[in-house]
């Protein structure tokens, strides 16, 4: 029973309480790049959930045999092979979605979440826990996206997936799009509110 | 063993990287087919979007084939010259400073009401990457038909807007013969007009690099067609 609980954990801990975005403050960066549409920030948070269960497995399983003076090396070049594929997969079988996803498939290999999740959990885990903390945190980072996305898409450009969702009638009565929601900043902003919220129902996570 | 030692730390990165390196070109090189497929599938998408028809994703190519009746090579003189226009390389061939030593593709397009347009690919630079699209030009060769733009890596929201039709649909009727002189199309800021009397569209706000390359794209790519267009005019 214990056993499961720590699984549990190792699961569901990155949503809320040990969140990577919002708590570690990580993956900042590609947080502002995709999160002006929702559509984006779906797919990159589905794919980074994906690549990074898959190289804390590949990590997990040659956590014996790597030398330690060059562990951050290895990760790379197993994240960025990984990467490189799952891109290659996507060209020949999901045209569409590569096309969608563009430069930031490319981004995954610099997330530092990812980098932190390897060096941290899979070097010293086992392949079963290190394939869910790889998911935890995945969805964990992928959660923080939508909602940053949705915030920003639909203050800044009045739709959600690219549907129209406020009502012409708004603008007939004055109302218009705020630009500053699309450009970079506001996402920092947006995550800042979020942290906020986040703390002040977690007391505990407070300083 | 030491797994500290050099020794075996060298031969471990060299069996990882030679391990990674073949599991890459395996993918790479299997895939290939399949990917050039899909590639020359999303062109012949593109070239039909220039002239608003969009086909369903299964049904590309007959639709290519159908409506594209023609494809053939001019060169800056208008001369027509022998080679696999669909295959030119728009990329290199827009960097060839020299627009005489250039091979320029044209897509003759046979509309439904019989109507031809000739549909000329464009490529250039965006804020973070290669932008390009497909120009069509109406049979007398004075103004456009439709346009398509797309992008590589443009911030969604901004420089990515060049890709909806909000943007592109802008190019219609536009000319880029103004009293026999050819004028490619401006892209400004909503409110201002170019100098030199060239025909406008409004460019997109906070993306202004992008639009920016859109003007250089434009008037890089369709200046080298100035003889084949004045040429349509005449016949």
């Amino acid at each position: 029973m214990a056993r499961k609980n720590k699984s549990l954990s190792v699961l569901f801990n990155p949503l809320s309480k040990d969140n990577p975005v919002i708590v570690q403050i990580l993956g900042i960066c590609s947080a502002l790049a995709v999160t002006a549409k929702l559509e984006p920030a779906i797919v990159m948070g589905i794919s980074v959930i994906a690549v990074m269960a898959f190289s804390n497995v590949i990590v997990s399983l040659m956590r014996n045999t790597i030398p330690n003076s060059i562990r951050i090396i290895v990760q790379l070049v197993i994240v960025a092979g990984l990467v490189a594929i799952v891109d290659q997969l996507l060209k020949a079988y999901a045209y569409d979605v590569s096309k969608q996803l563009s430069v930031f498939i490319g981004l995954i290999i610099t997330n530092c979440i990812l980098m932190g999740r390897l060096e941290a959990f899979a070097m010293s885990n086992k392949p079963w826990p290190s394939f869910l903390d790889g998911v935890g945190n995945g969805a964990g980072y992928a959660i923080i996206l939508i909602i940053v996305a949705f915030f920003r898409e639909l203050l800044g450009s009045g739709t959600l997936l690219g549907y129209q969702v406020i009502p012409q009638s708004f603008y007939d009565a004055g109302y218009s799009n705020n630009g500053l929601m699309i450009l970079p900043p506001m996402a920092l902003i947006t995550v800042a509110c979020i942290i906020w919220i986040h703390r002040s129902i977690n007391k505990d996570l407070q300083d | 063993m030491n797994k500290q030692s050099n020794t075996y730390t060298i031969i471990y990165i060299i069996a990882l990287v030679v391990v990674v390196g073949a599991a890459l070109a395996f993918t790479a090189m299997s895939l290939k087919p399949l990917q050039q497929i899909n590639a020359d599938a999303d062109k012949m998408r593109q070239i039909l979007a220039s002239v608003h028809i969009v086909p369903s994703s299964d049904n590309i190519k007959p639709e290519f084939d159908k409506y594209i009746t023609r494809k053939f090579i001019v060169n800056a003189d208008g001369e027509e010259l022998s080679g696999d226009a669909f295959n030119i390389d728009v990329a290199q061939e827009s960097k060839i400073k020299d627009s005489a030593e250039r091979q320029l593709p044209v897509f003759q397009c046979k509309l439904d009401n019989g109507d031809i347009k000739y549909i000329l690919p464009v490529y250039g630079a965006g804020l973070w990457g290669p932008i390009w699209g497909y120009v069509a030009i109406n049979s007398d060769g004075k103004s456009i038909y439709g346009a398509y733009f797309a992008h590589q890596g443009e911030t969604p929201g901004l420089g990515a807007e060049i890709e909806k039709p909000n943007f592109s649909d802008q190019f219609k009727d536009k000319r880029v013969f103004i009293d026999g002189q050819f004028k490619s199309v401006a892209v400004v800021k909503a409110g201002q007009k170019p100098l030199d009397g060239e025909d406008y569209v409004d460019g997109i706000s906070g993306g202004t690099i992008t639009s920016k390359g859109v003007e250089a794209m434009l008037s890089n790519c369709l200046a080298p067609y100035k003889s084949f267009l004045s040429n349509l005019s005449k016949d």
